[in-house]
């Protein structure tokens, strides 16, 4: 199997802060918004090297959204950076009008997603973002997967026309891909090829899959493993191909089944082929207090969990 | 004839467009339009600089107008139709299907002089608050004006927007809140009082200018007058207050809820057309 190495864990939302600057110091269009959560989600390099870029909205995000969108008409890039929580969840209203239906050039950068925030619960572990964004129209969506790729798609997001969401996490994740690899929106990237299953997974459970497909390997079974950066626009063809080979999937992501990209994935398949498709996400359920690593564990997203549900699609062929 | 002659004939055109367009949509607001025509007809025909036929959606060079009340969408679509953006003529497509002039204003249908949807209110004055940022970085000299109403007031953006804009000094915004004193449910007291909207504004850091006869040309003109000798004084946001009445123009329009969104009966309508002249022609 392809040998991934990890360079050291690193949080991915650094990694957003990282990709900030060093769009900011290429393209002064590019401006930055944030909601008393500036340290947080790693906006302060950007807001100490260009101070008159940056614009604090204290804790109002209804309007930093559409702040944002009234910048980004004067030709602005603006990203606006606050806890995923509150980016998707709080102001949908707002994500909604003034940003997709208005079709405003506005990057929403969503720090802190999923259960992964760990200790502050499940008031701040947002499990429906995903689902939530990609139902609008026009809006793309991106779950990059570790420090490099953040940064990398961060830079990708600023180059983009049009509304995206880019969901990023708080803890200390494995760093694997390319260290300056150019992110294609749009691209679902294979990272392991195998015969008997697909592995499609997204966000920083990536990693697991692949710890997953090691796993399966030992018992001669061989997996595909896709990286779906991108949740909107989906590359249908990359995963159809798999699929046609391989007879069966499996979906990993930090999500709630409901909305999620495995029913992206499910609808997929129930369109265009038929195979036996096993989820790992969180299953109706909210979230609770602990450490990032406890909550994987235990809300079933780890890499025992996929490959767990990697037999059981197999047996399902 | 005067300027304030010549607005005030468009005024009443606008008027007629804005009664003709609900009664042909069967639906929409005429009541709050009704009460906001003076100050947009002062807008589009006299104080803002704009080129209707070179209109693009970033506004550069150009002042720019929000209404961020997006229900008073035919009075917006009569105002840009009149001034030129598109054929007077379309506005007998109003709210129907396939047509560039929705319900709410909208920006996907490439209608020109639209800026940003709204409808979901409360939210248009932040988005005016960020192009006037944007223009402030830019250091393009013009201004944003925005339209809000008084009931939309009641969402707590605007009060986002209102501490934004006094923090960061936007001194290029001029924003006007149609103060009629209605809302859907009943009269603002009534639904959520008490008011003081002038006192809030000010209590946000903005300076506060009031029209006490909102439907007024002069007074408009003066407000703004004021507004502008406020900011060559002091870095900071005007909210200027418009003491209007809802269904301004029409006896049994005027100064009631009933017909904030309800659009007239065709006998209903010829009655109130009859109390407005036909000033540049009907659509």
């Amino acid at each position: 199997m392809t040998k991934y190495t990890n360079t050291g864990n690193k949080d991915t939302r650094s990694g957003f802060g990282e990709g900030l600057l060093s769009i900011g110091r290429e393209c002064e269009e590019v401006v930055a918004l944030a909601a008393d959560l500036k340290g947080s989600v790693k906006m302060d390099g950007f807001a100490k090297e260009f101070p008159d870029r940056f614009f604090q909205c204290g804790i109002a995000e209804a309007n930093m959204i559409n702040v944002a969108a009234g910048l980004s008409l004067n030709g602005k890039i603006p990203f606006v950076g606050t806890f995923a929580a509150f980016a998707a969840g709080r102001v949908y209203d707002q994500v909604r009008m003034a940003v997709a239906y208005s079709e405003t050039n506005v990057k929403i950068a969503a720090s802190h997603a999923g259960i992964t925030l760990g200790e502050d619960g499940a008031t701040h572990q947002i499990l429906e973002d995903i689902g939530l964004m990609r139902m609008l129209p026009g809006m793309t969506v991106i779950v990059p997967c570790d420090f490099n790729q953040t940064k990398n798609a961060t830079i990708a997001a600023a180059k983009w026309n049009g509304p995206v969401y880019l969901r990023f996490g708080r803890p200390s994740v494995p760093n694997f891909t390319p260290e300056n690899e150019v992110f294609e929106i749009g691209k679902a990237y294979k990272l392991n090829d195998g015969k008997d299953v697909t592995v499609i997974a997204t966000g920083h459970l990536v990693w697991e899959a692949l710890l997953a497909a090691e796993e399966l390997e030992k018992e001669g079974v061989t997996a595909d493993v896709i990286n779906l950066a991108t949740i909107k626009p989906l590359d249908r063809e990359t995963i159809l191909e798999s699929v046609k080979k391989t007879g069966c999937v499996v979906t990993a992501e930090e999500h709630f089944i409901f909305g999620g990209m495995g029913e992206m994935i499910a609808g997929l398949l129930a369109s265009c082929n038929t195979a036996p498709l096993e989820m790992v996400a969180i299953n109706d359920r909210f979230g609770q207090s602990g450490t990032p690593a406890e909550l994987m564990k235990a809300y079933g997203l780890d890499a025992e969990h996929i490959a767990a549900a990697a037999r059981r699609a197999i047996s399902r062929k | 004839m005067s300027d304030i002659q010549r607005l005030k004939d468009i005024a009443c055109q606008i008027r007629r467009d804005i009664l003709r367009m609900v009664t042909m949509a069967k639906s929409g607001h005429p009541g709050g339009s009704l009460s906001s025509t003076d100050v947009v007809t002062a807008l589009y025909f006299s104080k803002m600089k704009h080129d209707p036929k070179n209109w693009d959606r970033s506004g550069k060079g150009f002042d720019m107008f929000f209404l961020s009340c997006g229900h008073e969408s035919p009075l917006l679509y009569s105002a840009l139709a009149r001034s030129g953006y598109f054929p007077v003529s379309e506005l007998a497509t109003f709210r129907k299907i396939g047509s560039r002039l929705q319900g709410h204003p909208a920006t996907d249908t490439n209608l020109p002089g639209v800026f940003e949807a709204s409808g979901s209110l409360g939210q248009g004055l932040s988005v005016a608050v960020g192009a006037a940022l944007g223009k402030k970085i830019s250091k393009d000299p013009n201004k944003v004006y925005c339209l809000v109403g008084d009931g939309e007031s009641q969402e707590g953006q605007i009060w986002e927007a209102a501490q934004f804009a006094s923090h960061h000094k936007i001194d290029n915004l001029i924003a006007f809140t149609d103060w009629n004193g209605q809302q859907i449910d009943g009269t603002t007291e009534e639904v959520i009082g008490p008011d003081h909207l002038d006192q809030r504004w000010k209590a946000f850091g903005w300076n506060v200018v009031i029209a006490e006869d909102g439907n007024s040309m002069e007074d408009i003109f003066s407000a703004i007058k004021l507004a502008e000798e406020l900011q060559a004084i002091e870095p900071k946001p005007v909210m200027i207050m418009l003491k209007t009445v809802m269904g301004k123009g029409v006896d049994f329009m005027e100064g009631t809820c009933k017909w904030h969104g309800k659009a007239p009966k065709p006998e209903e309508c010829e009655a109130a057309l009859k109390q407005i002249p036909e000033t540049l022609g009907d659509f």
